[in-house]
């Protein structure tokens, strides 16, 4: 039942990055050309409703569908990380104009090569934990 | 002779005629590309749907899941996890995937994407011929596309560094974006700033070098 509804939540979560041109590269590029609102209102919206589910749960306390508490895991403090990791995040998120979410929805809508980008990602994340060690934190 | 229909007749057919062109309507804006306002509130909602059944918005966790399947946890600690804790993201993975098949099979006439005709100059001197006609752009995804070593470079490359920069980060877009700074995050803020930069070099100076 679980399996489910994760499928669903999948499936709705595919077809809006299909639907809302969020998985184009060609978006992604007019998006850091600033050439088009589309990107912005997309990210935008989302986050302010974002905002409002996350912190109504917060504030109110509302449990899962489940009745358990919903944990809010906040992110470790550091600065380099982020800025050093996003960096390089962003020059691929550019470069392949797909990002983790949209690359696999791109697979269902029949693109090959979106697969070679999908496997250089993986090898990316262990290279990541190759070196995670001796990289600033 | 012509009978004069009634008025309730009339009506009947004028209402019905309505629902008819109010449903052709509402097919026709499923087919469309969804505007904006249309797909961020469905975001919040996955994003909601997600905390409810009390698990989290983060794609590119997933990358390191794949990896410890692939074995990764003999080489590194980092992959050393139990990787069916994760097993739910893989399955709204596979539905990512589904999705993507019903929206391009299913729920669109066209998916040549309408983009601001200055990008699409743009594009055509960096020699993307295909801007303004296809979803992506048929040079880097094409099928045949994977014949040319440079572009084949450029998806590596494109691959490696999302992977790479989104464990860094400890995130991606949807990780940092949309469900860190929906709880406030300042990581995610740092994080999102790095989006830009990233994406912004790209774009600005680096493109003009590689195209």
């Amino acid at each position: 039942m679980r399996t489910l509804i994760y499928l669903l939540i999948g499936i709705l979560f595919g077809i809006t990055m299909f639907k809302s041109e969020a998985a184009s590269w060609f978006r992604i590029y007019e998006m850091f050309k600033f050439e088009s609102f589309h990107m912005y209102g997309i990210i935008g919206s989302a986050l302010v409703l974002g905002i409002l589910v996350t912190q109504s749960i917060k504030r109110f306390d509302i449990k899962s569908f489940y009745g358990e508490k919903i944990v809010f895991t906040p992110k470790a403090k550091s600065f380099s990380r982020y800025l050093i990791g996003g960096i390089v995040f962003g020059l691929g998120w550019a470069l392949a104009g797909a990002c983790p979410g949209p690359m696999f929805t791109l697979v269902g809508a029949g693109y090959v090569p979106i697969l070679v980008v999908i496997a250089a990602a993986i090898v990316g994340t262990f290279a990541y934990g190759i070196v995670k060690d001796k990289i600033p934190h | 002779m012509d009978c004069p229909k009634s008025d309730a007749q009339l009506l009947r057919k004028g209402r019905r005629k309505f629902f008819q062109l109010q449903k052709q309507k509402s097919v026709n804006l499923i087919y469309e590309p969804w505007p904006w306002y249309i797909a961020g509130p469905m975001i919040a909602l996955i994003l909601f749907l997600l905390l409810m059944v009390g698990k989290n918005f983060g794609m590119s966790s997933n990358l390191r899941t794949l990896c410890t399947l692939c074995g990764a946890g003999k080489t590194t600690d980092f992959f050393k996890f139990d990787w069916k804790s994760q097993k739910w993201n893989l399955i709204v993975v596979l539905g990512a995937i589904i999705g993507g098949y019903i929206g391009a099979h299913f729920l669109s006439n066209t998916t040549a994407v309408v983009l601001n005709p200055e990008t699409i100059s743009d594009l055509k001197t960096f020699g993307f011929e295909s801007a303004g006609t296809a979803y992506l752009p048929t040079e880097m995804f094409a099928t045949t596309a994977l014949g040319s070593l440079k572009n084949l470079v450029l998806l590596v490359l494109g691959g490696l560094f999302v992977g790479f920069g989104a464990r860094y980060a400890g995130g991606c877009t949807s990780g940092h974006a949309i469900s860190g700074l929906s709880n406030l995050q300042l990581p995610s803020l740092i994080a999102v700033i790095g989006f830009f930069i990233g994406g912004l070099t790209m774009i600005h100076l680096i493109f003009p070098i590689l195209f």
